[in-house]
């Protein structure tokens, strides 16, 4: 193990102050970011749950969503979730190429995802009933496409990690940045979880 | 390296067993509440309830295992910060419902 630098605090008696590590700080700056974009879809949710049932005599929820099309979206980014946890664990193994391929089918399930999304949106704006149709649509169209616009810069950045990866090998920032760009990743999975529920399973109910 | 950079963050403590765990349960939480709303076997008021549980759970899981948060010390700022922006969530989403369905019912 390595040894940890520690300080003492003058006042308090045998008590030792672990100083935190770079990534340590940097995870945590990451996480507080991860907190302000939750507040982001909060606000956006805030606005479907109030315009999400003004359909303005278009169609509704029911009319337009394929809920077995949404579960195959869902599965793309649950698996794509898990694949990253499983990228995290051979970066810690220090074991590059098994990182790549990774990185690789995280990185394909999730434009699968993308793709899907995009020919959802194509499909719906195509038949007249895109976010001019109605209140209904229009929070719609902004819940879920800033959900779509968060995992397209997911990709991007995946994308130039791979590159990281591959160019400078699994050095300590590599690491960290990779460690964020996980739980960017699983964050993107558990804001989709309230998508699903709250725009899919709900609007094919009503 | 015999200990990689990430090791000391509390936020890295995942393990095989943590990320599969928690993978098939995020697939039963999904295909329970996808079943529910396809079959319509329940009530309207009971599949919501069922749907609503079914994704909290999911979110708790995937907070668990994915992201290993739980109530030991290196991750406590982070749940701090998730259980604060939560009660902000809390307020812009109950509180926007709230203002706007009283308007609603005033003016129409």
């Amino acid at each position: 193990m390595m040894t940890t630098e520690v300080s003492t605090i003058g006042i308090a008696h045998d008590e030792v102050v672990e100083h935190p590590s770079t990534i340590e700080v940097q995870t945590f700056g990451f996480w507080i970011y991860l907190m302000s974009d939750l507040i982001i879809f909060a606000t956006l949710f805030a606005t479907f749950g109030v315009l999400g049932r003004n359909y303005a005599g278009g169609p509704t929820g029911k009319d337009l969503f394929d809920l077995t099309y949404t579960l195959g979206e869902t599965m793309f980014l649950l698996v794509s979730s898990a694949a990253f946890g499983l990228v995290m664990l051979a970066v810690r193994d220090g074991r590059k190429k098994l990182v790549l391929m990774g990185l690789a089918v995280t990185f394909l399930l999730g434009l699968g995802f993308v793709l899907m999304e995009i020919n959802e949106f194509y499909g719906l704006v195509a038949e007249g009933n895109g976010p001019d149709r109605s209140a209904f649509l229009s929070s719609f169209f902004t819940l879920v496409g800033t959900h779509g616009t968060h995992v397209t810069f997911g990709l991007i950045w995946m994308g130039t990690m791979m590159a990281q990866v591959a160019i400078k090998g699994l050095t300590s920032p590599v690491q960290s940045r990779l460690m964020r760009l996980s739980m960017f990743w699983h964050f993107l999975d558990i804001v989709w979880i309230g998508i699903f529920t709250i725009v899919y399973l709900m609007g094919v109910m009503s | 390296m015999s200990q990689s950079a990430i090791d000391r963050t509390g936020m890295s403590r995942g393990s095989l067993t943590s990320y599969l765990t928690g993978f098939v349960l995020s697939l039963i939480l999904t295909a329970i509440p996808f079943a529910l709303v396809m079959s319509g076997i329940w009530s309207y008021a009971a599949t919501l309830a069922a749907i609503f549980s079914a994704g909290v759970v999911q979110i708790l899981v995937h907070l668990h295992y994915f992201l290993h948060l739980d109530t030991s010390s290196d991750v406590r700022w982070n749940v701090v910060a998730l259980l604060y922006t939560f009660f902000i969530m809390a307020l812009f989403v109950g509180g926007s419902l709230w203002i706007m369905y009283n308007l609603h019912w005033r003016t129409m």
